[in-house]
């Protein structure tokens, strides 16, 4: 099967101001993303987990090396279209990204700019605002919207240009806990039903728990990658990185290192219940 | 306090005037307007005066709200009619002192000034009460659409127009959050000379200035990536389509614009 999005010996270093070198954020990066999958990038600030998003929709090109996305090199111009329209993207403010003083107005944005028939593009408005469970709202005015809900209009806007893949930048970063649940069933939703590819960059480990793999990116570098059990058990490998484990795995590491001997794979809180019991009983 | 400002003022209705093609409004407007211009006796004015009172009674927008709409032309109303009081010439002197005279002519003309400008303002007022601004953006696309020929960047336009619409509320609320920080920090935006008060401003505006640019660079971005690429090959969601009322609504203008035509001709 074709994969989503390869990284091949991909370089990028942010161009310097006057006189001051540049900032090389990836130096030799190989990362390949398989189609239909749910894959979590983790790091700390400034481990170049944006940029290498940015890199995923030929926002950014590469200063050395190459990006595919879906067979398709991002520093073709004459594809840059197709990619897009292939690989939507998100990002953390949702006020930032909504063009429209109407919600459906705005959600037809993307599927306007592609050229679309007028019916199609009101069908593709309807379904797209369904899937995120915004279409009573689809009159209204988005600054009257919670974060939630305005970051879900965002992310219909993309996929009503029924792409392949959706890539969020921190989606969840500026919205409260409601909010952040909100988003997150309707990315997982998209994943399972329509089987979109999903790439979350983010920083809450809980989220990070959800997905199918997770990559641990670390000064330009991939740290850590495997399944959730897997690189959440490398708990000191992470504190060495800045980061956290889930608050579960936390706990029973801490409760490890008393002595008590547990687990470090239990993700979710009735795993690590289960776990907690059977080490008291034995 | 800033969330009261309302631009545009839309009252979303459903009457005949409402669901006319927004095109067509702004069309018959321009016909309004000149018709307007033209009647200059208070026949026509009477004319205009029942047709201007028809629409309003049709658009089911309240009369209240589009007097309140009128309070800060009280000023300029007060000045036209001092300046046509005072300095028109005329033969039927009322009262004469100093050097001033007021006539018969000049009040007359006074008060037909007045109307004129309350007619003017309450028109294109019908206008903005029926029409959203996101439609009258679309049809001012439409109708510059053959200044493309000369390369004006109608497109361009429209799309900016759309964008400052949907910041207005988010810039405000962003005002009000940096004036909260301000005045938390012993900003005092409220007393002192004019110079101070405009001095206070200063550290609201930039801040204000500096997150605008961020939000249109994230904007640029977020555009961008929903393959935003200019007008070229753009298509509508909704389509502006003219209708069987729309043309009854040209025909009307016309006829309107007609019978002042030949109010005046006939010096009535």
């Amino acid at each position: 099967m074709q994969e989503t999005i390869q990284t091949e010996h991909l370089a990028y270093t942010y161009p310097g101001v006057e006189d001051t070198p540049g900032v090389a954020v990836f130096k030799d990066l190989d990362l390949t993303i398989e189609n239909g999958s749910f894959v979590a990038i983790l790091g700390s600030n400034g481990c170049g987990k944006s940029t290498l998003a940015k890199h995923f929709n030929a926002i950014l090109l590469p200063t050395g090396g190459k990006v595919w996305v879906y067979g398709m090199d991002t520093a073709d111009e004459e594809k840059l279209i197709q990619i897009r329209r292939s690989v939507g993207m998100v990002f953390q403010n949702p006020d930032n990204q909504i063009v429209a003083n109407v919600v459906e107005e705005d959600v037809a944005f993307g599927p306007e700019n592609l050229g679309i028939a007028s019916p199609e593009i009101r069908r593709r408005v309807e379904l797209a605002l369904k899937q995120v469970g915004m279409y009573e709202f689809r009159e209204h005015a988005p600054h009257l919207l919670s974060g939630g809900q305005k970051q879900r209009i965002a992310i219909a806007g993309v996929i009503a240009m029924e792409p392949k893949c959706i890539v969020l930048d921190e989606p969840t970063a500026m919205l409260d806990p409601k909010g952040r649940r909100e988003v997150m069933e309707t990315v997982l939703r998209l994943n399972r039903e329509k089987g979109i590819t999903v790439i979350l960059i983010t920083h809450h480990m809980d989220e990070a728990a959800q997905a199918g793999r997770v990559v641990v990116l670390h000064q330009g570098q991939i740290a850590a990658d495997g399944t959730p059990k897997e690189v959440f058990s490398q708990v000191d490998l992470l504190h060495r990185l800045g980061l956290a484990a889930p608050d579960t795995v936390e706990l029973c590491w801490e409760l490890d290192r008393k002595g008590f001997r547990l687990p470090l794979d239990r993700l979710t809180i009735e795993e690590c219940g289960q776990a907690l019991y059977e080490s008291v009983m034995a | 306090m800033l969330k009261d400002i309302t631009l545009g003022q839309y009252f979303p209705g459903n009457s005949a005037v409402h669901r006319l093609d927004p095109r067509t409004k702004l069309l018959l407007l321009i016909v309004y307007i000149v018709a307007l211009f033209v009647a200059v006796s208070w026949v026509s004015y009477a004319v205009m005066l029942v047709c201007l009172c028809t629409v309003i009674a049709i658009s089911k927008i309240p009369p209240k709200s589009i007097l309140r709409g009128m309070k800060p032309l009280v000023m300029i109303l007060i000045f036209t009619a001092v300046l046509n009081i005072f300095f028109s010439q005329g033969e039927t002197v009322l009262v004469s002192f100093w050097k001033l005279t007021i006539t018969l002519e000049g009040l007359l003309r006074a008060v037909q000034m007045m109307v004129r400008i309350l007619m003017l303002v309450s028109g294109t007022f019908l206008l903005t009460y029926t029409t959203s601004p996101i439609a009258l953006t679309d049809a001012l696309e439409s109708l510059l659409g053959p200044l493309k020929v000369i390369h004006v960047p109608v497109h361009e336009l429209s799309m900016m127009m759309c964008i400052a619409l949907r910041f207005i509320p988010t810039l405000i609320e962003e005002t009000d959050k940096i004036m909260s920080a301000q005045r938390s920090r012993g900003a005092d935006f409220e007393n002192g000379s004019l110079m101070e008060r405009v001095k206070a401003l200063i550290p609201i505006l930039v801040p204000l200035f500096i997150s605008a640019f961020r939000r249109a660079d994230e904007l640029a971005t977020a555009m961008e990536c929903r393959c935003y690429h200019g007008g070229e090959g753009r298509t509508k969601m909704k389509l502006l389509r003219y209708g069987r009322n729309d043309y009854i609504a040209f025909l009307l203008g016309i006829v309107l614009l007609a019978v002042i035509f030949t109010l005046v001709h006939f010096g009535l």
